[in-house]
């Protein structure tokens, strides 16, 4: 009897390949059960809900048109949609053309996110990292990656050395990882 | 494998697209030859990945879900099965950073890289048979990725072997599918370039027709070179390749140069 999990995991790659086969109702049952963390991510990095909406159109429109760059075997369906509208959203933010295509966006994820539970814990696991880092940690990591800045931006911003700031989204990352692993 | 220290916080930095200037150009070079960065890499972006997913924020409006399926209906796409497979498979291989392979192993690779291929083509079948794939398929990458490791170690001793006394020769291997107009193809102890010239890769093929550029190349300081995937017409069968000396700009359209190295078939 597959569990859950199992059945959630078939589902995301059947549905894969049903796009594959030009099947709308496919990318319809994604959207349903993706839209809202791609829609989120675009929000928290535009602040502008018109230009989320914009964002997450074009991450599924993409989806549709070449369902084949998802890599069931490298990653994870909730996590590559996130990274890709990320990618997408700074993007926009900075008004740049895409740089980032989505064949290139391989994402390795060790944690189970393929059903809700799973999910939500370990997202509270990541935000207890957040709450549990030093703000100016925290301020580096986020301004890096939900405002796209490069290191000598943020340094510029914070009027802080560039080592200093490299080495802050290093400990963040190093700090995130040792929760999750824990 | 373990992370290059010395590029542990520009890796972070690559991950989260801050890296910028001379250090990201650095850091990118670097990737080309390490497997071990490269794969730090994607668990960087992996929990990079996890910072996104904390940003549950509202729903988007039911209008949005209706402006896409719009759009879907409005662009209809082919049913697709094996064009972006093969497409991937070729931005694979060129990514690899070939230039410091030698041959022989990389056949090794080939082999490897087959047998992943046939396995993408049984993964459609059913549940039981996909889960188990998974698991091969991840342990052959690893595999494959142990090999490629080691080939592309600067620190490796890398060595021909030739019969004593005898002094190394120019020589090539030529791997070549027609299917996908796949064509890898390594040389070794070839002479330095004389001025203005260059070496060109022929493909002869099987009908007789004329000879096919498949790419000019120089070889690095040891005489080592690789040709990956030139762009070649369909469905040619090939009955031999040869490397030519050529002027600089190539010949082309038939071989005019002299022939350096030539096929002596399998």
């Amino acid at each position: 009897m597959p569990s859950a999990d199992t059945n959630a995991i078939t589902s995301d790659l059947q549905l894969v390949k049903a796009i594959r086969s030009a099947d709308q109702a496919a990318i319809a049952a994604l959207y349903d059960r993706y839209s809202s963390i791609v829609y989120s991510v675009a929000l928290r990095v535009l602040q502008d809900t018109g230009a989320a909406e914009d964002v997450l159109q074009e991450v599924f429109m993409q989806l549709w048109r070449n369902p084949e760059a998802f890599d069931a075997s490298r990653g994870n369906m909730a996590a590559w949609l996130a990274v890709i509208a990320r990618n997408r959203a700074i993007d926009c933010l900075r008004r740049r053309r895409p740089e980032n295509d989505i064949e290139d966006a391989v994402v390795s994820v060790e944690h189970d996110l393929v059903s809700e539970t799973d999910r939500s814990r370990t997202i509270e696991k990541v935000r207890g990292a957040l709450q549990a880092m030093p703000a100016p940690q925290r301020s580096a990591l986020e301004m890096a990656y939900f405002e796209g800045l490069t290191h000598s931006e943020i340094a510029g911003k914070t009027g802080e050395p560039l080592g200093t700031i490299k080495t802050r989204i290093r400990t963040g990352l190093l700090a995130l990882r040792k929760v999750l692993a824990a | 494998m373990r992370v290059h220290e010395q590029f542990a916080e520009d890796l972070a930095l690559y991950a989260l697209g801050s890296l910028d200037g001379a250090e990201r150009r650095a850091l990118e070079e670097h990737l080309d030859e390490c497997v071990s960065c490269r794969r730090e890499l994607e668990l960087l972006r992996g929990d990079l990945s996890l910072l996104a997913l904390t940003t549950a924020g509202p729903k988007p409006p039911a209008r949005a879900r209706q402006r896409l399926l719009s759009a879907v209906a409005h662009e209809p796409r082919r049913p697709v099965a094996a064009h972006a497979s093969e497409r991937r498979q070729r931005s694979w291989w060129s990514s690899v950073g070939w230039p410091a392979l030698r041959w022989t192993a990389a056949v090794a690779l080939v082999v490897v890289g087959i047998g992943l291929l046939r396995q993408n083509s049984t993964l459609q079948q059913d549940l039981a048979s996909l889960r188990a794939l998974f698991i091969d398929q991840g342990s052959r990458l690893e595999q494959a990725n142990q090999i490629v490791a080691t080939l592309l170690d600067p620190d490796a001793t890398k060595i021909e072997l030739v019969a004593v006394g005898n002094k190394p020769q120019p020589r090539g291997k030529a791997i070549y599918q027609r299917r996908n107009r796949n064509l890898i193809f390594f040389a070794s102890n070839l002479p330095p370039l004389p001025a203005e010239k260059i070496y060109e890769l022929w493909l002869f093929p099987a009908n007789g027709g004329a000879p096919i550029a498949a790419g000019l190349f120089k070889p690095d300081a040891r005489g080592s070179a690789t040709v990956v995937n030139p762009p070649l017409p369909e469905g040619v069968e090939a009955k031999n390749f040869a490397v030519t000396l050529e002027p600089e700009s190539g010949s082309h359209e038939s071989p005019r140069g002299t022939p350096v190295i030539v096929g002596v078939g399998e």
